[in-house]
Formats: structure tokens, sequence, C-alpha cells
């Protein structure tokens, strides 16, 4: 069970991560509350869904332009890092605070370990859904204290 | 020279206290083998053959007395008292131990120096020519520029997962002594017409597996933009470049995929976004830093001094000396000192403990106590008043750093090689030193003229030896060392890749093949051609008949 540090803090988590199409509900269960879709779902299935319970997650690869016409109302966007040396999780972050000025929740999913998770919040990312293995305390140690680069850029919104 | 400010030295040091936990975690077995490579990595830490290598970071190749002073203390206290400079002006320390390296990186940020992303797949150390600020065919000084860059790349936090390492290179003169068309960015200077300071850009340069001349992307980029322009680069290549294949993962293989036209498009389209906006880097910000690359006070400057004119008419190996060592200075009466760490029968570019201190002591004497390190892995004392020249050349001849070769075949580029390197196929020392020692002739050198010769132990091409006007690469076939030479490299305005010349050679006979080279040279050239000049006027085949009109190449391998 991986962990999910918000804001600072060791929260309960609500969303359940779908990383196919939406499976289809067995007779006798409940469908989960809160839904984080793959980009491609979320835009082809968006009419049916209830907004306030539909997050979207982006693939390394995904276009988070796409998402520009609903990211006002969207409630959390999720950015999957396959790997941890995979990098572009930290440009779309960046793209979608600052350039297309998303302020929801923004959240790291995948291979988030404690030692990438202070560059991640100076990317954007206010919640992190750690690797299994990943110690709570020292992930919010980390989060706490990064380094940052010695030169001043222009503030995040 | 820059000094840090107080954000720069809390860095340094909160990243010592963070490598040292990382380092425990490791050790405790906390912290996994692949979770824990990129972060020893991008703190210079590399495994190697022997012992860990610890990479320290020379920014743009500028080193203070007591910060070469500190590279002695740490060469005798944790190494086997010498270190190695490389082509992209670091310090190499080959024999550290791993549970030290912490240690190491704290006595490194007491003067303000660190190891911070001298490897891994980030931005690497920002490298310049080593003239920079003093040559006399200079535009602007590009150490300001180096410095933002440097800056602003330290712990990018978009930027430290990248697809694959990231060089970048700065020339400020006429003639580019940075080799910038080899760096996945190059900048060389240009003042506009109507006097703006600005960067002609160059992308995808490298050299490695798959060499390539970078591709110029811009012709003018105004300075204020350096940032915003540079980050949509990064930016373009942190999405868009491969990351199944490590070998077709740098930023050349990219824009070769997009083609130029397609990769500009991107890059223009990316920048577009924040152009003029608030990353534009303020006036005030180039004049903080200018400040501090202001020149030293002039020291005691005759051109005429008399001193040094009788040494030069009186003295034949100081004159020779200051043919190929001394070069023109910006200031009327003082000179630029290249040291040789090409001496026959020591590995190019290793210096010990008692040649750094020594050089320390001569820069403080001789050079405003600032040091520099060229990629060619020489020294440099940019400050030298002429009339100084004599007396610093004794002090140089002391401690073995006169040798008048720079430029020189003997003045070679090496990468350390398989005695070393873990990723060698063959080593490069020894052939080095069998080079140096067949050609130690000065008169003969001196008649052969400038030629460079550059030898990498393996296709990754630390030795740069795709740019040499003679390059040597070690290859492995069946478990044997091998070695191939190609012809025609050379680096700056006129860059150029060299071409294999055929099948390779074993290591014994590498010197006569350099013999037989240098021989059809002296047959074909012109009064006062160079090397590299009249191979490009005849061409490979009469180098190629040469070399392989004789029986020695049956043993070769393509």
């Amino acid at each position: 069970m991986s962990t999910l540090i918000r804001h600072g803090k060791v929260v309960d988590e609500h969303w359940a991560w779908i990383t196919a199409d939406l499976p289809e509900q067995p007779a006798g269960r409940e469908a989960p509350a809160r839904v984080l879709l793959p980009l491609a779902v979320w835009l082809a299935r968006r009419d049916d869904l209830d907004p306030q319970h539909a997050g979207v997650w982006l693939g390394p690869d995904d276009e988070p332009g796409a998402l520009l016409p609903w990211l006002a109302d969207v409630p959390l966007v999720a950015i999957h890092f396959p790997l941890f040396t995979d990098g572009r999780g930290y440009s779309l972050a960046h793209l979608l605070r600052r350039r297309h000025g998303y302020t929801g929740e923004l959240r790291a999913l995948g291979d988030v370990l404690v030692d990438q998770l202070a560059l991640m919040a100076q990317c954007g990312f206010d919640s992190f859904s750690l690797r299994a293995d990943q110690p709570p305390a020292a992930a919010l140690a980390a989060l706490a204290g990064g380094l940052r680069s010695p030169w001043p850029g222009p503030a995040m919104p | 020279m820059y000094r840090y400010k107080q954000a720069d030295q809390r860095l340094v040091e909160d990243r010592v206290a963070q490598f040292r936990d990382q380092m425990t975690r490791f050790l405790d077995g906390r912290l996994g083998e692949d979770e824990f490579r990129p972060l020893r990595l991008q703190n210079g830490l590399y495994v190697q053959r022997h012992a860990p290598m610890l990479r320290v970071a020379i920014p743009y190749g500028t080193l203070a007395a007591y910060q070469l002073r500190k590279m002695a203390d740490i060469a005798r206290r944790f190494d086997r008292g010498y270190g190695h400079f490389t082509t992209r002006c670091n310090i190499q320390f080959n024999w550290v131990r791993l549970e030290e390296a912490p240690d190491i990186l704290a006595e490194l940020a007491t003067v303000q120096m660190h190891a911070i992303q001298t490897s891994g797949n980030c931005i690497r150390n920002i490298t310049t020519d080593p003239f920079a600020g003093v040559a006399a065919d200079e535009l602007f000084d590009p150490r300001p520029y180096c410095e933002i860059v440097r800056q602003w790349s330290t712990l990018a936090p978009e930027f430290l997962f990248l697809p694959r390492k990231f060089k970048i290179a700065f020339a400020g003169g006429a003639e580019d002594r940075a080799a910038v068309r080899f760096h996945d960015i190059g900048a060389i200077a240009r003042v506009a017409d109507d006097g703006r300071i600005g960067f002609e850009i160059f992308v995808g340069g490298g050299l490695g597996r798959t060499p390539m001349v970078g591709r110029p992307i811009r012709d003018f980029l105004p300075r204020e933009e350096l940032l915003n322009y540079f980050e949509a680069i990064l930016r373009v290549y942190n999405r868009h470049g491969r990351r199944d294949n490590k070998y077709k993962a740098r930023i050349k293989i990219l824009v070769k995929d997009l083609t130029l036209e397609g990769f500009i498009r991107e890059v223009e389209d990316e920048w577009a976004w924040t152009r003029g906006g608030p990353g534009c880097i303020s006036e005030a910000t180039f004049r903080e830093m200018e400040a501090f690359f202001a020149p030293p006070a002039p020291g005691p400057a005759a051109a005429d001094d008399p001193d040094y004119l009788a040494a030069l008419a009186g003295n034949r190996a100081f004159a020779r000396w200051v043919e190929r060592n001394v070069s023109a200075h910006r200031l009327p009466g003082h000179a630029i000192v290249t040291l040789s760490l090409k001496k026959t029968g020591v590995p190019p570019g290793d210096a010990t403990a008692e040649q750094m201190d020594g050089v320390a002591d001569l820069a403080e004497r001789f050079s405003a106590g600032e040091i520099r390190v060229s990629h060619e892995q020489n020294l440099v004392l940019p400050h030298v008043p002429r009339g100084q020249l004599p007396a610093l050349w004794e002090g140089l001849r002391a401690l073995g750093l006169a040798s008048p070769n720079i430029g020189l075949l003997s003045d070679l580029v090496c990468c350390p090689g398989g005695d070393f390197c873990s990723l060698a196929n063959a080593r490069s020392i020894p052939v080095a030193a069998a080079i140096q020692q067949r050609f130690d002739d000065l008169d003969y050198l001196f008649d052969l003229g400038p030629l460079e010769l550059n030898m990498s132990g393996c296709v990754n091409a630390c030795g740069h030896h795709h740019i040499g006007h003679i390059g040597i690469l070690g290859v492995d076939k069946n478990n044997e060392e091998w070695y191939q030479v190609t012809l025609g490299g050379r680096e700056g305005s006129r860059a150029a890749l060299g071409r294999v010349i055929g099948p390779s050679f074993a290591a014994g006979q590498i010197p006569d093949v350099i013999a037989d080279l240098l021989e059809v040279y002296v047959g074909i050239r012109h009064e006062g051609e160079i090397f590299i000049d009249a191979l490009e006027r005849v061409g490979l085949d009469a180098f190629k008949a040469r070399v392989y009109g004789t029986e020695r190449a049956e043993g070769g391998e393509a």
C-alpha cells in the first residue's frame, strides 16, 4: 500500500487509479467514489462522468495542452513516472503549472522516491503517491528540506 | 573570478549533508543500487576498474590558487598523490574510497567547489575558452554567461533526469578554443550591427559513438534571452529525446530524427511562450556578473623588458618555450602562458600534488592567483607580465611543467583508457607514451609545426579522437587491443570529423604508422602549410597508400 502525501501531510487515499478503460463493475460491488483516469479515457468519457469525481492522469508521452479547456474544473491531475529516471514528468508539471496556469492538485504517481520529492515539488507537484517501499517519515523530511538551484528563477505562481 | 554568494555556499554545504545521508543509506542497505546510482553519479562518483573515481567540477575551467592547493591536499589525503585533468576541464581522482567521498565533497565545499552534475543524465560542467577574458582576439568575455548558466543549470529541477548527458560550451573569441561545435549546445559570442550583445547557437554536436558537428540553429540570440532559449531547447529534448536506447539518447539523434528544420520549429514554438517574459536576464544581473570577472590590476608591464629580451635572444630553450607556450594577451606587456601537462612519460593531463602546489605558488607570484584548465588537458596562467616570463619559466622547469610542446605532436590529448576506466576497450596511456618517446626530438617537432593528436580508449571518445588531425581509437577484437587511425579531424570554425583510414593496428605498430603519416606530410607540404591544411588539400589517399603499402597492415583488422 503506497502512502499519499498532500500539502506536506500523510493523508488517506480517496481516488482509485484506473490504468486502462473504466472496468465493468462486478455485480454487488460498489463503484469507487472517485476515479483517476488515463487522459485518453478521460477525454473520451468526459460527458458521462461526474466532473467532481473523475480525475485525470498523464503518461510521460501525453500532451498536457489537451486538458486546457477543462483545467479550471478538473479536480485532480496526476503525472505518472514509469521509472524515477524518466524525467519527462517534470516538464509536464512545469507546463501545467507555469504555462497553463493549473492551480488544482498535481500528483506524482508511480516510481516516486524520497530522493526526488523536493525536485518534484519545485516543478509544481503538491501531492505524491509514494512507491510502496518508501518510508513516509523520510519523505516528509525530504519535502521539508529540499535543495534549491542558486539561480533565482521566476517565482512559481 | 566568481565568489560564492550565500545561496551558493549553503547549497554546496547542504549537498554534502544530503549525499552523506544517501551514502549511509546505500551502505546500510536502505537505498538500493539502482536508486543510488544516479545520485552518486550526480555527485561525480563513478565505480571504476580499480577503485571509485571522483570527478570534481572546475566551472568553465577557472581555478584560484587556493582551490588548486585544495586539489593537491585531496590528492595527498584521499588519493595517491596526483589528479587527472580531463578534456572537459574537470579534475578526476582515480583512487578514492567510496565511503570517503562525502568527506572529499566537504573539503571541496570549504573552497567553493563541488562535484555536482559532473556525471549523470543532466547538464554538465559548462566549459569555455581557457583564454577567456584575456585573449587578444576576444569579442567579449564569455565567463559571466558561463556563470549565469552554471547557476541556472545547477539543480535545475526540471532537467536532472534528461534522456542522456548534456554539455554546453561558450566561446568569446574570433577563434573557437572551446570546441563549441562538439557540444550539445555551443554558443559563440556575436555583436550585432546595432551593438547588441548575443550569441550564435549550435546544437547537437558531440563525439562519442555517433560523432557529429553541431548544427547552427540561431544566428543571433540576444543575451537577455539566453536562459529562455536554453530552457526551450532542454524542454524539447527532455520531452522528446529517445529514452529507449542510451546510444540514441543524445540530443544530436533527436535533431536528426526531427530534421534540423523540424527541431528549430519545436524550439522556436517553445521559446515563443517565454520570449520577453520574466525569465529574461536583467541588465543589473549582467552588470553584477561582469563585476566578478573584472580584470585584475595589471602587473609591472613593459613590452620591451630588457631581461625578457635578453633571455629571448640568448637562451634557445626559453625562446622555444615562448614560441610554443606563450600566447598574445589583451593587454600590452602581458602574456598568457600554457603549462604543458604532456611531459614525455607522464600520462597526459596528470599532475602531482607537488606540481599543483607549485603551480598555485607560481600563479600567486605571476598570474594574479588565477589558473585555467584547457580542454587539451593543460593548465594556463592567464595574467603574466612579459618581464616575469624568464622567472616563471625557471619555476615551471623545476616542476617539470615547461615542455615547449603546446600545439605540437607530443601535446597529445588522451583519456585514462583501459588502465583505469571500466568502459575502455584498450589502454591509451602506454600508446601515448610510446608516441611521445618516439617523437621526442624538439627540432623535428618544431619543424612539423602545429599538429593535434587525440587518442581515446573506446568509442565514448573522452580523448576526442574524432577531432584530432590524427585520431587514434582503441578497439577490442577478440579480447585483443587494436587501434584504429582517423585523419582530418579539426576543431574551430572549420570543424570536421576525422575519417578512418583503414584496418586497425596493434599497439606496437602505432609509432611507425605516425612516422609514415608525418613523412608523407613533410613530402607534400607547401612553405608554412600546417599538417591539417596539407591533408585537406591533397586528401587521404597519399597517406593511406603510404601506411598500407607495407607488409605491416596484414595483421590488422577492419
